[in-house]
């Protein structure tokens, strides 16, 4: 029957539920390990540092982007053009602090909780924690230092899955010799 | 659709923590718990991938199926070599093995290897264990980025 299904598509592209289970499986091997749900929040977040801290690079070299100017000019990159990349998805950016200094990305679905629902007794746990991590160690390494957390979560009965980043500085020492 | 490259720096996240959590303890037990994650993940992606699917006629064709779809869907290539003694050994041999493509071209770094082959070789048993195959899946790697993956049924 059917079984020339899956061919074809961009190359760089591997199967989505392959990720979903994958992380799935991961998280559920987290909470077998910790039995705590806030070490687990922090654990998945630490893992996601490590994996933006690489992304950035892949990023940088494929999206051919130059320097942001502003918070407004990263938050359009970030649901435009990263989370469009990785995931095939782009957030709705919203939610302004009046100082610039703090948005929302806005998540109608999230890949990574497709075959998911959570089992009573975790309310503590942020199952997505690994995506603030991520977005966390990315902009560090272009000398933003911001903080990610998760404000809704539709696995915890919200409509929609909301992420708030808050800029906190920039991070002077790190600029490479030779740029401004 | 996710992008290969998330998936990658997940799988080395994985490796990478487990190997951290066991490196007290005895390293076997990380190399089985990475072994367990795959299964689990194997199972479920075969599940989805054959939900469409004809009943496979025997062994050497569930063994193809793996060798072409499965391998397509996770890897983006098909297994290179498949050999069997038709006796319930299979040899499937993957010139480009995409966890260690990056890595080296040689000898280097021989002995992370392991850690890198786990979650893949239990990715294989948990999809055969979901089509009625019960097997032991065995992982060799002589120079990177070449890599074998010697099933073996385990009849009752």
């Amino acid at each position: 029957m059917s079984r020339q299904a899956n061919r074809a598509g961009d190359p760089r592209k591997v199967n989505g539920e392959l990720f979903t289970l994958t992380y799935g499986a991961l998280v559920a091997q987290l909470i077998k390990d910790y039995e705590n749900d806030e070490q687990v929040n922090k654990q998945l977040d630490k893992m996601g540092y490590n994996m933006g801290v690489r992304l950035i690079e892949d990023f940088l070299a494929r999206a051919n982007m130059g320097r942001c100017n502003d918070f407004r000019e990263t938050a359009d990159v970030i649901a435009k053009v990263a989370f469009k990349m990785y995931l095939g998805l782009t957030p709705v950016v919203s939610n302004w602090s009046a100082a610039g200094d703090e948005f929302s990305l806005l998540l109608e679905s999230n890949p990574l909780t497709e075959f998911v629902e959570l089992p009573s007794g975790h309310n503590n746990l942020n199952y997505s924690n690994l995506m603030c991590g991520v977005l966390r160690g990315a902009l560090e390494m272009v000398q933003m230092d911001v903080d990610v957390r998760f404000v809704q979560d539709t696995l915890k009965g919200d409509n929609i899955t909301e992420i708030r980043l808050k800029f906190n500085k920039r991070l002077e020492d790190a600029v490479p010799v030779g740029e401004d | 659709m996710a992008d290969e490259v998330i998936f990658e720096f997940l799988h080395m996240e994985i490796v990478d923590h487990i190997h951290k959590e066991s490196s007290n303890e005895e390293k076997e037990q990380g190399i089985s718990k990475l072994e367990a994650l795959g299964f689990r993940v194997g199972q479920s992606l075969i599940e989805r991938l054959t939900k469409e699917c004809s009943r496979f006629k025997d062994e050497l064709d569930t063994m193809k199926f793996l060798c072409k779809d499965l391998w397509n869907l996770v890897y983006k290539k098909q297994i290179d070599n498949l050999r069997t003694n038709h006796q319930g050994v299979y040899v499937l041999q993957d010139n480009r093995f995409k966890f260690l493509v990056q890595m080296s071209t040689g000898k280097q770094y021989m002995e992370s290897a392991p850690k890198y082959l786990a979650f893949p070789c239990g990715m294989i048993r948990g999809a055969l264990s979901n089509l009625g195959i019960n097997c032991i899946v065995t992982a060799e790697v002589s120079a990177m980025p070449a890599c074998k993956f010697q099933i073996q049924i385990q009849r009752s």
